[in-house]
């Protein structure tokens, strides 16, 4: 259980580190899909059936898609293209001890804490019982969501769309 | 005698098989070989299976387009029996050949590819491509894995192929390649909405997200003849066609190849894949397209069940079988009949035509739940109600968007 | 050590690999993906508590989690929008060069 668990931690953060160190974005996009899915097998082992896989439709299905799309929309020049400027030394060492402070307090915070006696198995939550629970006490969240996306499709539309029509009228 | 049917031999065969060999091993081991044998069993079926439809493809477009299809690959000249086989076996040997020439090419890699994404593309796309396998109901208890939420895991690992197509476009390092990978994700990802649209309604009268239940729920017959299968009703219907056209989509099937034709960028983003890699990616939209055609077969045609009462001898499997047999005749029909379909015509068609009507499905299907209660004459007003909220909206939308363009004109050879 | 604790820490460093490359790298979509990494080590903490939590019949923690995933899918849209945007303007996605607006 705990070796499953640690096979799936390391494949997580080890792609999670690595896609934040890569120079080549498109490498680094691939690798944070990578951590997505290793996330969505974290939520299998812990029983959370439905979250994983709508963790996968989502993340590794949908944004996995608008992130490599704007990646190549956004390139450079052709020789560059696929690298990054490397971070300055100053920015990177100050954030690297920001996260590894951060880090220590949490880790130090979780360790010191004590929790109730954990449940044996996972909850028994079926589909059914979700969608209740959807419907009838969070029926108000969700379709405020429904408004938010909604909403957020129109503007990026909108966003990413104008621009054109202004560069095209610019230029002589 | 449906109780005799459900428990007849040829029924329970495959189960007691598998039973049978995994009751032979000592207790620790059973649980793998349990899955093993499940997963070797789905391999087999559904690999011979890709290998004859690639024959029955080539003959049945051959016979549309009057002539044969391929039938001069028969069994080597020097056989081991003792007299001399000379027959050509209607060329079904043909996707044998097909395979040991796919192995036995060279495969090039462009040098300036990314190796690592070049090579792994055609493994993911064929690994989610069979992932999806896991959740179709094959036959009564026969499932290789019985999910709560199947058809959820169904549209994730079919999402996840689509992931496969961009890595395989740009670690090609081709611009021809990326252009015809981003073209393709477009086409994938505007019909992936119609797709699970159309298959909202089926959770909404089902009430579940099983398959395996949504078979068993469609396993009452009136009058002892008339399956009440989804697609005999009218949001079922309507469901079905929209699920159709984007399943032709989705697994990039005339009249929506636009990413593999041959007279668009060479082969769209596999221009640089030759060998075996390119057989995978075959490989892998065949798999994709039979895995839809089953979940088709699973929710709109009643999977495993048969027709009629008297029908049930036939056991489960092959009753899934023959439905998915012509479900993919009828694509291998509409690949040999339609045109293709320009990338504009596509998307428009997904967007402003598909996804409205599958809206509309839903609202017609909670109609369809919420009125379950009326009988007698009054179910004649349910049907008909029913029937016009699809077909009304169909008819003026398609005549409005068509507006504007003239009638088509044909022009035939003398 | 519990496998609570276990599972806490593991999305402690989750959101701390996040942070330190949404700080340190000055490409936006680079920041971008941080705050992502960020977002889905919250939900892990959610899973590891509805899962080790005191036994409850409740989903709450995974009702939790898919709001939270749509959300971060809204946000992850309008962001690469608004990246497409500012790259139109000034040629590329240095997060330095987005100064503009300062005084």
């Amino acid at each position: 259980m705990t070796f499953a668990l640690i096979l799936i931690a390391v494949l997580m953060l080890g792609s999670a580190a690595a896609a934040m160190l890569l120079r080549n974005l498109i490498h680094s996009a691939l690798l944070l899909i990578l951590s997505w899915a290793g996330v969505a097998m974290f939520y299998l082992w812990a029983g959370a059936e439905f979250v994983a896989f709508a963790q996968i439709l989502v993340y590794v299905g949908a944004i996995s898609m608008v992130v490599l799309f704007a990646v190549l929309l956004t390139r450079q020049n052709q020789v560059a293209d696929m690298l990054i400027e490397p971070a300055t030394r100053l920015r990177a060492i100050s954030a690297f001890t920001v996260g590894a402070c951060l880090a220590a307090v949490m880790a130090s915070a979780i360790l010191s804490s004590h929790f109730r006696p954990p449940a044996a198995a996972a909850p028994a939550t079926d589909v059914k019982q979700i969608g209740l629970d959807l419907m009838q006490h969070h029926g108000a969240a969700l379709l405020i969501v429904g408004v938010i996306l909604t909403v957020a499709l129109l503007g990026a539309t909108v966003l990413a769309a104008t621009e054109a029509k202004r560069n095209r009228e610019d230029t002589p | 005698m449906i109780i005799a049917a459900a428990n007849s031999y040829l029924e329970r065969a495959p189960l007691e098989w598998r039973d049978w060999a995994v009751n032979l091993l000592p207790v620790p081991l059973q649980w793998l070989t349990h899955h093993l044998i499940t997963i070797v069993g789905v391999l087999a079926v559904f690999g011979l299976f890709f290998a004859f439809t690639t024959v029955a493809e080539r003959k049945l477009l051959g016979r549309l387009q009057n002539r044969l299809g391929p039938n001069r690959s028969g069994v080597p000249k020097f056989s081991i029996l003792p007299w001399h086989l000379k027959h050509k076996l209607f060329g079904l040997t043909q996707p044998f050949a097909d395979a040991i020439k796919a192995l036995t090419k060279e495969d090039i890699v462009p040098a300036a590819a990314d190796h690592v994404l070049h090579f792994l593309a055609p493994v993911i796309v064929v690994a989610f491509s069979l992932m999806t396998f896991a959740v179709l109901p094959f036959g009564r208890n026969i499932i290789p894995v019985d999910l709560d939420a199947a058809l959820l895991y169904f549209f994730a690992a079919g999402a996840a192929t689509e992931l496969a197509i961009f890595m395989a476009g740009w670690s090609s390092r081709n611009k021809y390649s990326l252009l015809a990978a981003m073209r393709a994700l477009a086409q994938l990802i505007s019909y992936e909405l119609p797709l699970i649209l159309s298959v909202v309604p089926i959770v909404l009268v089902a009430g579940t997200l099983s398959t395996k239940t949504i078979v068993v729920n469609q396993g009452f017959w009136t009058f002892g003849f008339l399956p009440h299968w989804f697609i005999f009703t009218p949001w079922g219907a309507a469901g079905f066609l929209i699920f159709l056209v984007a399943a032709l989509a989705e697994s990039n099937r005339s009249p929506f190849d636009l990413p593999e034709a041959e007279s668009e960028l060479i082969a769209g983003h596999l221009t640089e894949y030759s060998g075996f890699k390119y057989a995978l990616f075959f490989m892998a939209e065949y798999f994709g397209l039979t895995a839809l055609s089953g979940l088709g077969v699973t929710l709109f045609l009643g999977g495993w069940q048969a027709p009629c009462a008297f029908l049930e001898f036939i056991p489960s499997y092959l009753w899934f079988m023959m439905k998915l047999v012509g479900m993919i005749v009828f694509f291998i029909w509409v690949r040999g009949t339609l045109l293709r379909l320009r990338i504009d015509q596509l998307t428009r068609l997904a967007w402003q035509f598909l996804v409205p009507l599958a809206l509309l499905n839903i609202a017609n299907a909670a109609f369809w739940v919420l009125t379950s209660h009326w009988s007698g004459p009054l179910q004649l007003v349910r049907w008909a109600v029913s029937l016009a909220i699809v077909v009304i909206p169909f008819l003026v939308m398609g005549r409005s968007l068509t507006a504007g363009y003239a009638p088509r004109t044909y022009r035939y050879a003398p | 050590m519990t496998p609570l604790h276990l599972c806490l820490l593991i999305s402690t460093g989750l959101f701390c690999i996040g942070l330190t490359g949404a700080l340190a790298r000055s490409n936006t979509i680079l920041v971008l993906l941080g705050i992502e990494l960020m977002l889905n080590a919250a939900n892990l903490n959610f899973i590891a508590f509805w899962r080790f939590g005191p036994a409850t019949s409740q989903a709450n923690g995974m009702i939790f989690v898919l709001f939270a995933i749509a959300i971060a899918a809204a946000e992850a849209a309008v962001g690469l929008a608004l990246i497409i945007a500012v790259y139109r303007h000034q040629k590329n996605i240095r997060l330095q060069e987005t100064s503009h607006l300062k005084g």
